[in-house]
């Protein structure tokens, strides 16, 4: 992406000396991949993508050097390109589907090309944009799921206010996502572009806070929720509690985003859950340099539910799993973490049976995040599902409230942030469809006639 | 954003892209698919007395994995019924009245031209194209490349359609002839408003080894067709530059042969060309190739800050000129890149066997201090620029010519022979 941020990023992070997986294709590369590409009519990687890029389009448009034309093909699908062409598991998503995969050759490497137009033509002047209609949204929270439909909400000519409690907006894009995949500088770049396109961004406000679900309905004639899932989950065992035992999405935050942080010497590390954040957190320690990284999971290798091209590139890297094994206790001394006991699981329960306990200065626990169960009071008729997800229409994505929609983890229980910004995204245009047929533009929010970007 | 609207000879286009006459244009279904797609205009398959074809009838050459680099047809022109071809042009025009839809016609008799014209004009069709191109099948009828290969011929036939109609006409050239500017000159005395080229080159596209027939195979046997797609493209570049650059000739200039991407139209459009037509990159992509050719286009004139198409038009044909006239003190040099130079030597065997010995391996005595193994030097001295070794690398960007003149001024063949310092013809002393 060719904006800088206008965020500062927070200085001495820990994650900037964790290397790329993914280097940028380089102009001649590009050009030869691209023409690999067979351009198949109805081409099943489209579907394959969650917004639905016009994928073959975008990558016949590198191969003829029209690379503004291209990032234009992109953005119309989606607005968080660039960090989806980063972050996407393309292995189960576009790539997989690439026809070259069932003839046995190794299939168009589409999230490459996806980042390598991004990062030279994307810019939001690309963007055909509706005059301003007057109407105002305000959104929860300003991760992928929120940024995707502000930005489509700006286009279309409404006026658009992001509600962000962390001082840094971007979600887990900023705070969460491997580094080696993403960086929070290139997080903050595409908020910039999405801010570029006339969003309005407020930072330190959180929504049942500083400020009242009833506020913001005063002041937008619609609301877009997408705070995303809440805190780690515990496993509430003894000694769980104090240093060197870390939520794995807290810690990963610090990675990311605490300015100094080092990781103490750690010998050996434990990663607790058999996820995508387990396999995520037990891959960076491993980067991290700590020289034995445990993987322990409750049940057996197969059923883990992280992705097998993640879980064999941890295997690759040294991880070691512990399957079919819970912890019991985190044995300490002094406060300082020794190690952990284990209880054998049989169907994932833990059983009476210990297992020989595992010496450790380090657990990171990945079993989950909570959720966000209170943000939904704030708004008069919006309800949870059973798990605590909120409830949404799965087209219009429009709650138990006609004036809230909501999209993005906080919905769909937590999946990728290509379904997060389709979400917001999809809710956008619904929104616009209810403006238009809807009465005058509220008046008494800030002004409309904003300059472009 | 660049204006893309077109006016090619006053018919009037969203944009300068047409489909060329040829299957993509065979009926309205198609053409208006097409109009979908962005495309601007379309030239009909070509309307005649009925026909009967061939099967098969269409050959490919593939390049490497890259197929269809040159296709080749022995097609005739439309084998389905006038009747059904007219009432589809007056149905398309009616729904896509802003789009170009050129009928393309070839009849023998003037009776059947005129009665050829007439329906033309009732169907509202934008304009006639007299394919005087067609190198196969219809030439031994006495008509297409016939005609076109017979300037007198071919004015008689344009003067005819002049007499009996105001549409706006262009005749079809073809490519199989000595010098292009004949028949489009001829074309020019006898009134017509514009020419189009190239229509196909005359070809055998290869032969069935197993079966000793050439292809493509029609039982036992095969004749010559007309050879087009990307492979065809520099020869019709050629032709339509010559013509542009040529005194007197005034008209527009529709160019034809094996565009596929919005950077050959573009190299169309500054040698000279008013406006485009595709035919064989539809037959390979399909009509949705229009999307990048409109919006690569647009791009490359906003980046030039041009404001419409006209400007790009003619723009490289100042820089196109007579051999004699280039600058012989321009030289450039090959340099090799060490960094990404993957040592495959190919630079090596090409510039040895093929042009002028002076690309080294690493370990060849003179070679500079501290070469990585197997990366080739370039004896500059001896290069005498020619490109073969950056074309043979397979490293894209790794091998740079560089330009070092040979001298600050200009210095020409012909100032040479002017100054009397090189003469005409050359000969053979050594001095
Ligand atoms: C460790 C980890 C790694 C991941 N890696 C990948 C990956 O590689 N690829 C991938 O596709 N997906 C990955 N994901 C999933 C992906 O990050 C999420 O699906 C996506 O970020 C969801 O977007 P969202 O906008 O719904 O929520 P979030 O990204 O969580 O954003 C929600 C935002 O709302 C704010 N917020 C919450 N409550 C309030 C409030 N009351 N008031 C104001 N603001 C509020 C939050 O501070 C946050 O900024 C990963 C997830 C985790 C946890
Ligand atoms: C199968 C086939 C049929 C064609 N039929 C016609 C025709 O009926 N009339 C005509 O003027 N040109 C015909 N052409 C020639 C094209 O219009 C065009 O001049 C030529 O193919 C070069 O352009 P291209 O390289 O884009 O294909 C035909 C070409 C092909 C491949
Ligand atoms: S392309 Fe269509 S018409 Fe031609 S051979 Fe194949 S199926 Fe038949």
């Amino acid at each position: 992406m060719s904006d800088s941020p206008i965020f500062e990023a927070p200085p001495h992070r820990l994650e900037s000396g964790l290397e790329e997986k993914n280097a940028p294709l380089n102009p001649g590369d590009a050009l030869v991949e691209a023409q690999r590409c067979l351009y198949c009519h109805d081409a099943p990687c489209i579907p394959s993508c969650p917004t639905a890029i016009d994928i073959p389009t975008f990558i016949r448009k590198i191969a003829t050097g029209n690379l503004k034309g291209s990032a234009r093909t992109i953005l119309n699908a989606n607005l968080l390109a660039a960090s989806c062409a980063r972050v996407c598991p393309v292995e189960v998503l576009c790539e997989e589907t690439c026809v070259y995969v069932g003839w046995n050759r190794p299939p168009i490497t589409i999230g490459k090309l996806q980042r390598y137009a991004m990062d030279h033509a994307a810019s939001p002047d690309l963007l055909p944009r509706n005059p301003p209609t007057g109407f105002s949204v305000g959104l929860v929270g300003a991760g992928p799921a929120s940024l995707a439909c502000a930005g489509t909400l700006s286009l279309l000519g409404h006026e658009t206010v992001l509600y962000e409690r962390d001082p840094l907006p971007g979600g887990l894009n900023t705070t969460g996502v491997a580094p080696y995949k993403m960086n929070l500088n290139e997080s903050l770049a595409e908020v910039s572009f999405i801010l570029k396109l006339g969003v309005d961004l407020q930072t330190g406000v959180e929504v049942g806070r500083t400020i009242t679900g009833k506020e913001l309905l005063d002041r937008h004639q619609f609301i877009f929720i997408g705070p995303g899932l809440g805190s780690d989950s515990k496993l509430n065992i003894p000694g769980e509690d104090g240093e060197g035992v870390q939520g794995a999405v807290a810690w990963i935050r610090r990675l990311k985003t605490e300015p100094g942080y080092t990781l103490p010497p750690v010998k050996n590390a434990v990663v607790i859950g058999g996820g995508n954040t387990a396999l995520d957190a037990a891959r960076e320690l491993g980067k991290l340099g700590v020289p034995h990284v445990y993987l322990v999971y409750r049940r057996s290798e197969e059923d883990m539910s992280g992705y097998l091209h993640e879980w064999s590139a941890a295997k690759e890297e040294g991880v070691t799993l512990i399957s079919n094994a819970a912890p019991r206790e985190v044995l300490r001394e002094k406060g300082h973490v020794l190690g952990l006991s284990l209880a054998r699981t049989k169907d994932g329960k833990p059983t009476q049976d210990a297992l020989a306990d595992l010496p450790c200065d380090f657990v990171v626990v990945a079993i989950g995040q909570s959720k966000l169960r209170g943000l939904a009071k704030e708004f008069p008729g919006v309800e949870l599902t059973e798990d605590g997800c909120i409830k949404a229409d799965p087209q219009t994505f429009v709650t138990g409230n006609p004036q809230v929609f909501a999209g993005g983890d906080a919905r769909n229980g937590g999946k990728e942030v290509v379904n997060a910004v389709d979400e917001g995204q999809r809710a956008a245009r619904a929104i616009d469809a209810q403006l238009r047929s809807s009465s005058t533009p509220k008046t008494g929010s800030t002004s409309t006639d904003r300059e472009n970007g | 954003m660049a204006d893309l609207t077109s006016n090619f000879a006053g018919i009037e286009s969203p944009n300068p892209f047409w489909l060329a006459s040829g299957p993509p244009a065979n009926s309205g279904d198609q053409v208006m698919r097409a109009f979908d797609s962005g495309w601007g205009g379309a030239v009909w398959k070509t309307l005649g007395n009925p026909i009967v074809n061939v099967s098969s009838r269409l050959g490919s050459v593939n390049y490497g994995s890259h197929k269809l680099m040159g296709l080749n047809n022995i097609e005739l022109i439309t084998d389905r019924p006038l009747s059904v071809n007219f009432k589809e042009i007056s149905e398309v025009k009616k729904r896509y009245p802003k789009h170009a839809v050129i009928a393309s016609v070839m009849v023998e008799s003037r009776a059947d031209w005129e009665e050829m014209i007439r329906r033309v004009e009732d169907s509202h069709a934008d304009g006639l194209e007299l394919n005087f191109g067609c190198p196969h099948g219809m030439c031994e009828r006495g008509m297409g490349s016939a005609v076109g290969q017979e300037p007198k011929v071919l004015q008689e036939l344009v003067a005819w359609v002049m007499e009996t109609t105001k549409l706006p006409v262009i005749a079809k050239l073809t490519p199989n002839i000595t010098d292009i500017t004949e028949p489009a000159f001829a074309a020019q005395k006898a009134g017509a408003h514009a020419v189009s080229l190239i229509n196909t080159i005359q070809s055998v596209i290869g032969v069935d080894l197993d079966r000793l027939v050439p292809l493509p195979r029609v039982g036992n046997a095969s004749s010559h067709g007309g050879y087009c797609g990307p492979a065809v493209k520099p020869i019709a570049l050629r032709m339509v530059a010559e013509l542009a650059r040529a005194n007197e000739f005034s008209l527009p200039i529709s160019g034809i042969g094996g565009i596929e991407t919005w950077r050959d139209a573009a190299e169309f459009l500054a040698l000279g060309a008013t406006n485009v037509q595709v035919c064989t990159a539809v037959m390979h992509h399909g009509f949705r190739i229009a999307e990048d050719l409109i919006d690569g286009l647009s791009n490359y004139l906003d980046q030039k800050g041009m404001n419409t198409v006209d400007g790009l038009v003619g723009a490289a044909l100042p820089a196109f000129k007579e051999w004699g006239d280039l600058d012989l003190n321009h030289h450039v040099v090959a340099k090799i890149n060490r960094e990404t130079c993957i040592g495959c030597q190919l630079c090596i065997v090409a510039c040895h066997d093929g042009a002028h010995q002076c690309i080294h391996p690493s370990e060849k005595a003179g070679a500079p201090a501290d070469l990585p193994h197997r990366v080739p030097w370039v004896e500059e001295e001896e290069c005498v620029g020619c490109n073969l070794c950056a074309f043979v690398c397979p490293v894209e960007g790794c091998i740079e010519m560089v330009e070092e003149r040979r001298g600050d001024e200009v210095d020409t063949w012909n100032t040479r022979v002017k100054d009397g310092r090189d003469h005409v013809p050359g000969g053979l002393s050594d001095s």
